[in-house]
């Protein structure tokens, strides 16, 4: 039977292409008698779902705010920048 | 684009532009620049805003941008011989052999994290995650955001990046890995 280190190899590659028929078959095989695997295809479930989240709202639960002197220079940086554009027209 | 216009950007949207560059640039100094640029970057093009989108997903979209700049810069300086500055450390991630015993079976049983849909709301789930991604090594954090959180194609990231397939395929495996591993550690599962 197809060790647990070749089976994550698969489980692995198979979230970045597509598996031939060869290599699902025998993954399947091996994901049946395995729960570690099992779990591996799980956990790596959970860990994309969570970063899709981020990537495509820009938002997740728990997300830090910015830090109040990061604001602060900002909002001086942005306000020079439209003074200086004004000044240019 | 006025002055008003820039700073309700950074009222409304400052936190999440933030938020979004640390994750991705774990530094509060190339965080904040990298906030500072997209701003700027949209004062300026501000009157070319379609307004299709919300200008929440338009700025993220600037920001994606100047990230993705960031990230190519520092391939091609890590692939530069001699970079001091950039040095890969090799220590920082986990080689694959940690996980398995010399038979190729897993030399620890695997946590049950439970539904994927309900641990990637989760609050706790997401502080091991910030920290996870922080700890590993720029080259592989820099592949694994772009394929999983971007989801960007393999062929792109080869190309834009300048890898091999097999080694892409090869990172994301390790990445995976020290991430599920990183995870679990922290208390997960």
């Amino acid at each position: 039977m197809m060790s647990c280190k070749h089976a994550s190899h698969l489980i692995s590659e198979g979230c970045d292409r597509r598996l031939r028929l060869q290599e699902r078959l025998s993954l399947q095989l091996h994901l049946w008698m395995c729960v570690n695997c099992r779990r591996f295809v799980q956990q790596l479930k959970a860990l994309r779902a969570a970063l899709h989240l981020a990537g495509r709202t820009g938002q997740w639960p728990g997300a830090k705010p910015m830090p109040a002197a990061s604001r602060a220079r900002i909002r001086e940086t942005l306000y020079q920048a439209t003074r200086q554009g004004k000044g240019r027209e | 684009m006025t002055g008003k216009q820039a700073a309700h950007w950074l009222d409304e949207h400052g936190d999440a532009l933030y938020a979004f560059a640390f994750l991705h640039l774990p530094d509060p100094h190339r965080a904040e620049d990298a906030v500072q640029e997209t701003l700027l970057a949209a004062l300026q093009s501000g009157e070319r805003y379609a307004g299709n989108a919300s200008v929440r997903t338009w700025l993220i979209g600037i920001l994606k941008h100047k990230i993705a700049d960031d990230f190519r810069r520092q391939a091609r300086e890590t692939t530069t011989p001699h970079s001091a500055t950039q040095a890969p450390d090799p220590s920082q991630d986990a080689n694959e052999d940690d996980d398995f015993r010399s038979d190729g079976r897993w030399d620890h049983p695997l946590g049950n994290w439970g539904n994927p849909e309900t641990a990637a709301a989760n609050v706790e789930f997401w502080g091991l995650i910030e920290r996870c991604l922080a700890a590993m090594s720029p080259r592989l954090s820099r592949l694994f955001v772009l394929r999983e959180l971007w989801e960007w194609d393999t062929g792109r990231i080869c190309k834009e990046l300048s890898v091999t397939r097999s080694n892409l395929f090869t990172t994301l495996h390790r990445a995976r890995l020290g991430m599920r591993r990183c995870l679990e550690r922290s208390g997960l599962g």
